[in-house]
């Protein structure tokens, strides 16, 4: 017998609804019956923590110089921590990110719309976070960009991050924005989080880490599910 | 105490980012499997890019094969299925899996994402995996823990796929859970040898069961 040591559930209204219908896609792809709650096994406690190089390949932590000249537009660096509640470092995560490009347009060939593609520049990156928790990367300002959910609509600048943890059920998916922009407010993907944990999703603009001449700096730190502090037994 | 990060969805153009080459093979890492390269231009492509040779798995290769649909019964082309699971013996390739009287097999990490096709069918080959420890003295049945992820999902949709044909499902203190008239969601059905169907319906009349984990 071992003993399982379980992560916290979800923080009760800081998560969208997976109905969230201003975000019109959600209408038909979101369940109806409710979620059934499961006790934490160790499946759901345990990861592949320590294998990304082998199942996709090494780091990637500067986007601008994937192409064989550096990608258009107004270069940034990315920092933060990955953290639980409590504000322990979660080292040794993955976080895959995505972007389009300075344009608002995304390398992928289903985005059409008519803005330009820069050769030098793909948009996804993944870096490891450090003893710390810590991440970092080099990359563009994303630009806004036009979608087909209403009429005039824009989705704000913002990056994707997606993270794992040690474990499945430290599993996140999130976008990052940008402070201060005038989209936020008019976005229903942003706004299907609870009005007081939006703002857990916008990166702050830094002057002390932003580096003299070369590139402006936005900090975003994420905070995972941690350990819940009682043990189960397994 | 902070705040969690909230959940916002992959929307529809993950493909260059996620789902890399040989993501859906779990038992050799093989070709495209589980990447939609149809969707990134020559150049753009940054998953996986060596290719990495590996050995075959060890145990019971079986490939299931399904197709995830909305409320409409409409096919899903810009979804994927993110996979974990225990190798054949039944252990998790994972720091927190400490029982060292279970070989880990070098072969076998377990991780995988299988991205729907322009029909919303995806393809996963790997091996069974081994009975774990459940809650107490329980065991658990073979099964694969799994996040489906989509444009219109807003954050990941839990669950697992279990094998119809596993004796073993009967004792299975997580199907236990779930009313007997929705199990046959997570169960993927025998159609060949090694041949299993498992598809994922995500709204309406026999919509998969979701888990709060």
């Amino acid at each position: 017998m071992s003993l399982i040591l379980p992560y916290n559930r979800e923080e009760e209204g800081a998560h969208p609804p997976f109905l969230s219908p201003d975000y019109k896609a959600t209408i038909k792809r979101s369940p109806q019956q409710p979620l059934i709650r499961i006790p934490q096994t160790l499946t759901e406690v345990t990861g592949p923590a320590g294998r990304w190089d082998r199942l996709m390949g090494p780091a990637i932590a500067d986007l601008t110089k994937i192409g064989t000249g550096e990608a258009i537009g107004q270069r940034i660096v990315v920092s933060g921590r990955v953290l639980d509640e409590d504000g322990r470092p979660v080292p040794n995560t993955i976080v895959e990110v995505w972007q389009a490009n300075a344009a608002g347009r995304y390398i992928h060939k289903k985005d059409q719309w008519n803005a330009p593609l820069d050769p030098n520049f793909t948009g996804s990156g993944r870096i490891i976070t450090d003893d710390q928790g810590r991440y970092r990367f080099y990359t563009i300002s994303p630009g806004a960009y036009p979608w087909g959910n209403h009429y005039n609509a824009w989705r704000p600048a913002h990056i994707h991050f997606s993270l794992l943890g040690p474990a499945f059920a430290t599993r996140l998916v999130t976008q990052m924005y940008f402070p201060g922009d005038p989209l936020i407010p008019l976005d229903p993907i942003a706004n299907a989080v609870p009005a007081h944990a939006l703002g857990r999703m916008i990166s702050r603009f830094d002057i002390e880490t932003t580096q003299e001449a070369f590139a402006l700096s936005y900090i975003f730190d994420i905070v995972l599910r941690g350990r819940d502090a009682t043990p189960m037994e397994d | 105490m902070t705040g969690q990060t909230p959940w916002q969805t992959v929307g529809p153009y993950f493909h260059y980012a996620l789902p890399w080459k040989g993501g859906a093979d779990l038992v050799e890492g093989r070709g495209d499997a589980g990447a939609r390269m149809d969707l990134v231009p020559d150049g753009h492509y940054t998953l996986n890019p060596n290719d990495h040779p590996r050995g075959v798995a060890k145990g019971q290769i079986v490939t299931i094969t399904g197709t995830v649909f909305d409320g409409d019964g409409t096919p899903i082309p810009d979804s994927f299925v993110e996979l974990w699971q225990a190798n054949a013996a039944g252990r998790y390739d994972s720091p927190d899996d400490d029982r060292a009287e279970l070989a880990l097999d070098p072969d076998f990490i377990g991780f995988g994402r299988a991205s729907t096709d322009a029909d919303g069918v995806f393809i996963i080959r790997t091996v069974k995996p081994g009975r774990v420890p459940g809650p107490g003295n329980s065991l658990q049945a073979p099964h694969i823990a799994i996040s489906v992820m989509a444009r219109g999902v807003i954050k990941r949709m839990v669950s697992r796929i279990y094998f119809a044909d596993e004796a073993s499902n009967t004792e299975d203190p997580i199907l236990d859970l779930v009313p007997p008239a929705r199990r046959a969601t997570l169960l993927a059905v025998p159609v060949g040898e090694g041949q299993y169907r498992f598809d994922i319906r995500l709204q309406g009349e026999g919509e998969t069961v979701f888990f709060d984990v």
